[in-house]
């Protein structure tokens, strides 16, 4: 006959930790025990859960069942094969506070395992990147003892579930990214990609995800200088939110996030722990979504973190401060898998051991279990490593920024030839919880080469061009219906904080001076962009992620400034489809290719996987953000603006736009696709060599004026979405100045997005065409600035005031009605 | 000698550092002042900066009035010395009740971080000594709390005392009577939504602040109150 033993565990378990049971809370003989047992935590109703076999040991998880008969090591999102290779790690089976360590740090969020393989393609090196990839933040040297941190970092699926805290946090992280390479944050972009601004819903989210990062960006005290807006079906379910931060250090102070000096105190910086956030990483960001219902979405709101940006700039300043004073070895951010991630990371850099006394961790609600505390992700805290000697000095600091230290962690010898344990131990003279090699969490993740297929309907889609669909009846209501003024977005943004702001949100680069308390003089300053393409990725996931660097690399030389170096955001879908690693890897390949034929590094990105719903992906969409450096920032760039009278000319650098004949293409364009919802053809083509030469001729021209000099270049803007039609509409309406234009046969060459293109508006022009000969870029006079209507010659002619009046009141009309979000 | 400025710092403060850049640029020296301290150096003038003191939890300023250096700041206020609230430290500045009114919500319930042209009212204040009235300036504002309300009698006081310091000439956030500023009875507390430490460098689009810093440095060069 079989009995069930009946067990009581001491706190309830909260979804989605239901299932981790405390296996040791079963006794030292579980082991031996041959029946089930049951254990029922108190209030929780969905238990009891039974354990059916156990390993001989009693440590076994494998054999911890719960009633649905899920294996714990996959409720918390390992598969079987790596549980077995953490058995293999520790000689032993985990326990369940080192299985949910694992867990985490495994996670396709953290560890990467299916991009790693890929990512080793790009090309990181140059002279002057002073860090690369793998640290909290890439960092190149800008000259004159000045080094510019920055990275980028997706929040998307927090934000689908939760717009407000989801985009907030988002914009949290990536600043203590920044501050813990020791550097200030000045300015952060935000790409957002959203389904159908017409439907509620997606107003819902706009509305939210906007206000989230304006609530938490403007408190904390870093300007938002720019971003991007994208709309498309695909983001329906699943929202993209990115974000950018760019920070500013003197060379002499960068850090590295790393722990050094056995017996130094690893010092937790912040907020309390509680259990916001739990299982981000591996809950949230690791797997897609069933498809908007509500009560899955209700069950994973939890692991969505809660931000206060007073407790983030209280935080900043501290850390910058402790940092100026030199009281800290090593530094590092709290993010995704909190806690066990600050502390196993800066162990293994360090090559040294930690042991953690997760008892000393303030927490913000009793009951907490260990491995609870260990992966919050709870926002606002950073993990600082410190000698004993200096630690008063350091808690007299933080107690002046209100900013609570505790001591949780000691740094601890690699015994002879083997790595760094990391410990969990219940006080430090308490019982060890958990003990595994701390570089076994962070780096010893399986590498996946996941099965990649080109689609199979690959081929008739590139066959299916839009130059065959009917051309349109009027081109002008065509154009009007491609114009929106991001405005509405950016002025809920403070844009302007720390008097750096040239150039704000809206034109093709913004442009900041390269200024921040502490920082050496400089004359210098910065441009940043961040560009993407989804629907030429969608078609071809290489041309279109080459084409997104070119453009990146062109926006930034709009504002004379040489681009230094590149950062991506990957967000695809779910890598278990063969399609997607295919789009990832050849992403992958396109911004390898275009990354070498312009001569910019990468220095650091984030992949974000799983962007799926319904089992439908996402477009796949590299998101690139670009900085550049501009050597003397005396004047204002142009800008997006004509002069009355000038003359409008397209500069090109594609090597076959001289040689005429070939229909310019439209797949991928805005009118093929947003309205003509046409998603397939041909991509027009990207000639890299013509495009190198392109950048480096327009940052030339647009730098002799920013340097104070005379300039050749009295309005700008490169030709991206809606073509060239697109590109002079909007230099219309921003300068209130018509446009007369001629040459232009027809809405293909109206529309189409060929790359490597900008229109400068000038009144010498003569200097610039002979400038454009001699740079071996090719030129073509469209026509003059001027007016009170926008006119290309048989295809548009419309008054300035209506189009500027559709264009300023687009985005306000569909979402000025709405009530704001609350926070 | 340049005259010598106090930027008061509240944890969350986060335009310190560019009230201190502007007044340097001016000609004038600036000095942080700790939320904690009871007791002022010897300055010219005293700058409430912008920013989220005390992370405007509760109500913005509705905390900061309680900073230890509050108190100093009314004594330094009472001796007629000039100070200036700058967005948050406006908002300061009317919950510790050294200026009449408050700052609710922008009307259409959103933050606003634009460029505004505002009209100088009154040119006999710590702010705008000097300045002609009517003088119109190109400043930029950002708040979400910058919508100046106050009762029927204290905005027929305003007006009768000429102290409707700054109005916008487009409204933006639904002040009321427009107002983008004001000043005590004493006038020299002013205290103003708008930044015009953002508007010192034609680099960054605009100059027309110093209109108004310029004359605060004056104001400030020409009393030294006893602290």
């Amino acid at each position: 006959m079989r009995t069930t033993l009946q067990m009581q565990l001491p706190m309830p378990l909260v979804e989605p930790h239901r299932r981790v049971i405390a296996c040791d809370s079963l006794g030292p003989d579980a082991g031996q025990r041959s029946r089930p047992v049951t254990v029922q935590a108190p209030g929780d109703e969905s238990g009891p859960y039974t354990i059916r076999a156990m390993d001989p040991t009693g440590h076994a998880q494998a054999d911890l069942v719960t009633e649905t008969g899920v294996p714990l090591h996959r409720a918390l999102g390992l598969t079987d094969d790596e549980r077995d290779e953490v058995v293999g790690i520790l000689g032993r089976s985990p326990n369940h506070l080192e299985l949910a360590l694992f867990a985490v740090m495994w996670s396709e969020h953290c560890s990467y395992k299916s991009s790693r393989v890929h990512l080793k393609r790009l090309p990181t090196e140059a002279p002057h990147v002073l860090v690369g990839p793998g640290e909290n933040a890439g960092v190149i040297d800008a000259g004159d003892g000045i080094a510019v941190a920055i990275r980028i970092e997706s929040h998307n699926h927090p934000s689908a579930i939760e717009p407000y805290q989801g985009a907030a946090t988002g914009v949290g992280g990536i600043l203590r990214d920044i501050f813990t390479m020791g550097a200030r944050p000045i300015a952060v972009m935000d790409p957002l990609f959203f389904g159908d601004p017409t439907e509620a819903r997606q107003q819902w989210l706009i509305e939210g995800v906007v206000a989230g990062i304006s609530g938490y960006g403007n408190s904390v005290g870093v300007p938002t200088i720019g971003g991007e807006l994208t709309f498309d079906p695909c983001y329906a379910q699943n929202p993209l939110v990115n974000v950018l931060c760019m920070g500013v250090l003197p060379t002499e102070r960068l850090v590295l996030g790393q722990a050094s000096g056995p017996g130094n105190l690893a010092v937790l910086l912040g907020s309390a722990t509680g259990r916001d956030g739990i299982g981000g990483v591996s809950v949230l960001a690791s797997a897609g979504f069933g498809g908007g219902d509500e009560a899955e979405e209700a069950a994973k709101r939890p692991s969505v973190q809660v931000g206060d940006p007073y407790e983030e700039k209280r935080l900043i300043e501290a850390c910058l401060e402790l940092l100026d004073a030199k009281l800290v070895v090593g530094i590092q951010d709290l993010g995704g898998a909190g806690l066990v991630c600050a502390t196993s990371e800066t162990a293994a850099r360090g090559g040294v051991g930690m042991d953690v006394d997760v008892s000393a961790v303030p927490r913000r609600e009793p009951g907490m279990a260990d491995y609870e505390v260990m992966t919050s992700e709870s926002q606002e805290r950073m993990l600082a490593i410190v000698t004993p000697a200096d630690l008063p000095r350091v808690q007299e600091l933080c107690a002046k920024w209100e900013v609570r230290a505790a001591v949780v962690g000691r740094v601890t010898e690699a015994p002879d030839g083997a790595p760094g344990r990391l410990r969990i131990l219940d006080g430090f003279d308490g019982p060890v919880l958990g003990d595994v090699p701390a570089v076994a969490l962070s780096e010893d993740a399986p590498l996946y080469h996941r099965p990649l297929a080109r689609p199979a309907d690959q081929d008739a889609r590139l066959a299916d061009d839009p130059g065959a669909l009917p051309a349109p009846r009027d081109c002008g209501q065509d154009l009007l219906a491609m114009l929106a003024d991001p405005t509405w977005v950016y002025r809920q943004y403070d844009h302007q904080l720390f008097l750096n702001t040239v150039e704000g949100p809206g034109g093709d680069s913004a442009v900041l001076r390269l200024a921040a308390p502490g920082l050496p003089e400089s004359e210098r300053g910065l441009a940043l962009t961040t560009d993407s393409n989804p629907t030429w990725c969608a078609l071809d996931p290489r041309a279109g992620t080459a084409a997104t660097v070119a453009e990146a690399a062109l926006n930034l030389a709009c504002s004379g400034a040489t681009p230094k170096a590149v950062v991506n955001c990957l967000n695809f879908g779910n890598p278990e489809h063969p399609e997607v690693m295919w789009q990832l890897s050849e992403a992958i390949d396109g911004m390898s290719e275009a990354c070498l034929a312009l001569g910019l590094p990468v220095i650091g990105g984030n992949v974000s996987l799983y962007n799926e719903s319904f089992g439908r992906d996402i477009d796949p969409t590299p998101v690139i953000g670009g900085l550049g450096v501009i050597d003397h920032l005396a004047a204002r760039p142009p800008g997006v603006t004509l002069v009355e009278g000038g003359t409008l000319v397209l500069l090109d650098g594609s090597g076959t736009s001289t040689s005429g004949g070939t229909r310019p293409s439209l797949a991928g364009s805005r009118w093929a696709v947003q309205l003509r919802n046409h998603r397939n053809g041909t991509l027009p083509p990207l000639d890299l060599v013509g495009h190198g030469r392109l950048v480096d001729l327009v940052a030339a021209l647009v730098a002799e004026g920013v340097a104070g000099g005379d300039t050749l270049v009295d309005g700008i803007h490169d030709v991206s979405g809606g073509g060239i039609g697109v590109a002079l509409a909007e230099l219309a309406v921003r300068s209130d100045i018509g446009v007369q234009v001629a040459g232009v046969a027809d809405h293909h060459e109206l529309f189409t997005e060929a790359p490597s293109r900008v229109v400068v508006c000038t009144t010498r022009s003569a200097e610039l065409l002979e400038r454009a000969a001699d740079a071996g870029v090719g030129f073509r006079v469209l026509g003059t600035a001027g007016g009170r209507r926008i006119v290309i010659d048989a295809l548009v002619d419309l008054d300035l005031d209506e189009v500027a009046a559709g264009w300023r009141t687009r985005l306000p009309d569909l979402l000025d009605g709405l009530a704001p979000a609350a926070n | 000698m340049a005259p010598r400025i106090g930027v008061v710092l509240f944890p969350g403060t986060n335009c310190e550092h560019d009230a201190v850049h502007a007044v340097e640029r001016l000609g004038g020296d600036a000095e942080l002042v700790w939320h904690g301290a009871t007791s002022l150096g010897a300055y010219d003038g005293l700058i409430l900066p912008g920013g989220f003191a005390h992370g405007d939890y509760l109500r913005p300023g509705a905390i900061a009035r309680f900073s230890p250096v509050m108190e100093a700041v009314a004594g330094y206020a009472a001796a007629g010395g000039p100070v200036v609230g700058i967005c948050n430290g406006f908002q300061v500045l009317t919950e510790a009740g050294l200026l009449p009114g408050a700052l609710q919500k922008n009307r259409g319930l959103r933050f606003l971080c634009t460029t505004v042209t505002i009209r100088v009212e009154s040119g006999r204040t710590s702010l705008t000594d000097g300045v002609e009235v009517g003088t119109e300036l190109s400043i930029p504002i950002n708040h979400f709390e910058g919508n100046y309300t106050c009762d029927a009698d204290t905005l027929a006081e305003l007006r009768g005392e000429d102290r409707v310091v700054l109005r916008y000439v487009d409204n933006p956030n639904g002040s009321v009577d427009d107002i983008a500023g004001v000043c005590n009875a004493g006038r020299n507390v002013v205290g103003l939504m708008p930044h015009p430490e953002r508007a010192v460098d034609a680099l960054l689009g605009s100059l027309d602040g110093t209109v108004l810093l310029g004359a605060l440095l004056r104001s400030a060069g020409a009393t030294t109150p006893a602290t």
